[in-house]
C-alpha cells in the first residue's frame, strides 16, 4: 500500500506537487479561520501563532516520543485546542478591534517566546524528522484537508454552526434567543486553532524545518486575507481563496522581484471589486441544488451586507 | 539609571506617539485600522533620508519635505484603496489596507534595497548634555521636541480650527455630520493627511535615532504604535499619545533590566494585560450596546 501510493506520487511533478501540498496546508490553515472569522464574526489576527504551537508540538512529539504520525496530529490539535481555550477565556470577553489588537499581541508574544524557548533552539528552529507513517506526505496532507472540509461543512450546518451564526450577526439578540455566547466563541475558536495547530503539524513535517520568524504577522495576514478573499463564512469560498492565494506567489514567479509588488495590488484590486471576496454570500448547496433541478433557478443570490 | 532610562524612553515613545496619532484619528473616523501606516512612516523616513544625503537639505527641510510627500501619498491611498470599500465590510477594507501595506514595502524593497541604510553624521550634529547623573543628548532633545510641537499643532488644529470641528463632528456620528453638510470626504482626507504627515516626522526622526532606514522598519513600528492607540483608547487622541509613551517607556526599561530578547514582547504584553482589566484602554470611552 505505501510503496503503491509512493509511485503514485510519484508520478505527479514534484514542482506541482509541492504547491498542491502547500494549497492543502493553507486550506486547513483557512478553514480554521473561517470558523472563528467568518463563521462566528470574531477578528483574529494571530491565527499564526495557533499555528506555530501546533508546528512545534507536533515536532517534538515526533522528536521525544516517536507516535504515529495520525496519533501525532490528533494530540497537536487537542494541545493547540487548549491553549486556545485558556487564551480565549479572558480576551473573548473583549469585541471587535480590541479583540484583533489582542489576539495580534497574543501572536507576537508567543513568536518571541519561541524565539527564546531552549528546547526548541530557540531562534535556529528545528529541524523535523520525517513523520511516522506508511501514507507518503502529499496524500496525507490533501486527505486532512477533505476531512477539514467535511468537518467545517457539517459544522456550519448544525445547531453549533447555527449558534455560531447568530452570535455574528447579532451577539446582543442571540444572547437573547438563549445562547451562551462566551461558551460558544470559546468552542469556536478551540476549534479553529485545532485546525490551526493539525495545519501546523503537516506543515512542520512537510518542510521539515521550522523557525519561530515564520510565524510572524505576515503568515497571520496571508491566512485572513484567503478567508476574506474567497468569501467570509463560505466553505467552498476559503477552498478557492486559499487555492488563489496559496499558490499565486508561484504562478507569479515569472515576474520574479515584482512578484511581492502585483501580489499586493491584487488584494487591493480584488477588494475594491469583490469587497464580499469572491464567493462571499454565494450558498454552494443552493447552487448544487439548482444544478440538479431540486430548487427553481433565477431565485438572487443571498446578499450579505 | 532611572533618569537616563526613563529620557531614553520618553524620546522613543514619543515617536510611537506620533505614529500612534494616525492610527487613532483614522480609527476614530471611518473605524479603520489602515495598516499601510507603518509603511508610511517607512517611506517618510525613506524621503528623509533621500533629501539629507543626497539633497544636502537641513534636518528640518528633510522632515517637512516627508511630510508633505507623505500626506499626498496618504491622501491618494485613502483614495485608491479605501473609499470604494467604505460602505462595505470593514474587514475588505482591512484587507485592502494590508495590501497597500505589502505593496509599498515590496516597492520600497525594489527602490532602496535590502539593506538598512543611514544617516550622515552630518545630518545632525549629536551632542551629549549631562543633567545630573543623565545624559541626554541633542538628537533626544530634538526627537521629543519636534514630537511634542507636532502634538500641540495637531491639538491645535482639532480643537481651535474649522476642519478640526468638522473632524470632531465627522468622528462622533457620521451620518449626521454628512446631514449637517460636512463634506466627510474631505475630512477623512484631511485626516489621512495629517496622521500620514505625523508618521512621516516619525519615521525621520527614528531614521536618524537608529540610524537605520530599511525597506521592513515599518512592519514592527507600525504594530507596536496600533498597539500604543489601542492601549490608550482607539479613537481618542491623548489616549494614543499617552499610550505611545507608556509603550516607549516601559519597553526601554524592560530592555535595561535585562529582557532585551524579548523586547518586542514587552509592548504587546502590557497592552494583553491592560486591556484585560480595561477592555476599552486606557482613555477610551465605554462602549454601550445598543440593540
Amino acid at each position: 500500500m505505501g510503496t503503491y501510493l509512493q509511485s503514485l506520487v510519484a508520478m505527479v511533478d514534484p514542482y506541482l506537487m509541492q504547491i498542491l501540498v502547500n494549497v492543502g496546508i493553507a486550506i486547513v490553515l483557512a478553514l480554521g479561520l473561517n470558523v472563528i472569522v467568518g463563521l462566528t464574526g470574531q477578528l483574529s489576527l494571530g491565527h499564526a501563532a495557533f499555528m506555530s504551537i501546533g508546528a512545534f508540538a507536533s515536532a517534538m512529539i515526533t522528536i521525544k516520543t516517536g507516535l504515529p504520525f495520525s496519533l501525532n496530529l490528533v494530540l497537536t490539535g487537542v494541545v493547540t485546542a487548549l491553549v486556545a481555550a485558556i487564551i480565549g477565556f479572558p480576551i473573548l470577553r473583549l469585541t471587535g478591534d480590541y479583540l484583533a489588537i489582542c489576539t495580534l499581541g497574543f501572536a507576537e508574544i508567543v513568536k518571541v517566546f519561541f524565539l527564546n524557548f531552549e528546547p526548541t533552539n530557540k531562534a535556529l528552529g528545528l529541524t523535523v524528522p520525517a513523520a511516522k507513517t506508511m501514507i507518503p506526505m502529499p496524500i496525507y496532507v490533501l486527505l486532512v484537508a477533505i476531512i477539514a472540509i467535511v468537518l467545517v461543512t457539517f459544522v456550519q450546518s448544525s445547531r453549533f454552526g447555527r449558534a455560531l451564526k447568530a452570535i455574528r450577526e447579532d451577539e446582543i439578540a442571540a444572547e437573547a434567543m438563549g445562547i451562551n455566547t462566551t461558551r460558544y466563541k470559546i468552542q469556536a475558536f478551540a476549534l479553529g486553532s485545532f485546525m490551526a495547530g493539525v495545519g501546523g503539524g503537516l506543515y512542520a513535517h512537510f518542510l521539515s524545518y521550522i523557525n519561530p520568524s515564520d510565524f510572524g504577522f505576515l503568515k497571520s495576514v496571508d491566512i485572513l486575507s484567503m478567508v476574506v478573499l474567497g468569501g467570509l463564512g463560505s466553505v467552498p469560498g476559503t477552498v478557492i481563496g486559499s487555492s488563489v492565494l496559496a499558490s499565486a506567489p508561484e504562478f507569479l514567479r515569472f515576474m520574479s522581484q515584482y512578484r511581492m509588488l502585483v501580489y499586493g495590488a491584487l488584494l487591493v484590486f480584488l477588494m475594491v471589486f469583490r469587497p464580499n471576496g469572491l464567493l462571499g454570500g454565494v450558498n454552494f448547496m443552493d447552487l448544487c441544488l439548482r444544478a440538479i433541478g431540486k430548487k427553481p433557478a433565477g431565485v438572487a443570490l443571498k446578499q450579505k451586507k | 539609571m532611572f533618569l537616563q532610562q526613563l529620557i531614553n524612553g520618553i524620546a522613543l515613545g514619543s515617536v510611537y506617539s506620533l505614529i500612534a496619532l494616525g492610527y487613532t484619528m483614522v480609527y476614530g473616523i471611518i473605524t479603520l485600522i489602515n495598516f499601510a501606516h507603518g509603511e508610511i512612516f517607512m517611506v517618510g523616513a525613506f524621503i528623509g533620508l533621500l533629501l539629507v544625503s543626497y539633497f544636502k537639505c537641513n534636518i528640518f527641510v528633510a522632515i517637512i519635505g516627508a511630510m508633505i510627500f507623505c500626506m499626498i501619498m496618504g491622501v491618494l491611498i485613502e483614495l485608491i484603496a479605501y473609499r470604494a470599500l467604505r460602505k462595505s465590510s470593514r474587514l475588505s477594507a482591512l484587507i485592502s489596507a494590508i495590501g497597500v501595506s505589502i505593496f509599498l514595502s515590496s516597492l520600497a524593497l525594489m527602490v532602496f534595497g535590502a539593506d538598512a541604510k543611514g544617516f550622515p553624521d552630518t545630518a545632525f550634529p549629536v551632542n551629549q548634555i549631562h543633567i545630573g547623573d543623565a545624559d541626554i543628548s541633542t538628537l533626544q532633545i530634538l526627537i521629543i521636541g519636534v514630537s511634542a510641537v507636532l502634538m500641540l499643532g495637531l491639538e491645535f488644529i482639532v480643537q481651535k480650527t474649522k476642519i478640526g470641528k468638522a473632524m470632531r463632528a465627522t468622528s462622533e456620528d457620521y451620518n449626521t455630520s454628512a446631514l449637517m453638510g460636512i463634506n466627510v470626504n474631505r475630512v477623512i482626507s484631511f485626516t489621512f493627511a495629517l496622521g500620514s504627515a505625523l508618521a512621516a516626522a516619525g519615521g525621520v526622526l527614528v531614521g536618524v535615532l537608529f540610524n537605520a532606514v530599511s525597506f521592513n522598519m515599518g512592519l514592527m513600528a507600525g504594530l507596536k504604535a496600533f498597539a500604543a492607540a489601542v492601549l490608550g483608547g482607539i479613537g481618542s487622541i491623548p489616549g494614543a499619545m499617552l499610550g505611545g509613551l507608556l509603550l516607549g517607556v516601559s519597553e526601554v526599561f524592560g530592555v535595561a533590566i535585562g529582557y532585551s530578547s524579548y523586547r518586542d514582547a514587552i509592548a504587546f504584553s502590557i497592552l494583553v494585560l491592560v486591556l484585560l482589566v480595561k477592555p476599552t484602554g486606557l482613555l477610551g470611552q465605554k462602549i454601550t450596546k445598543k440593540v
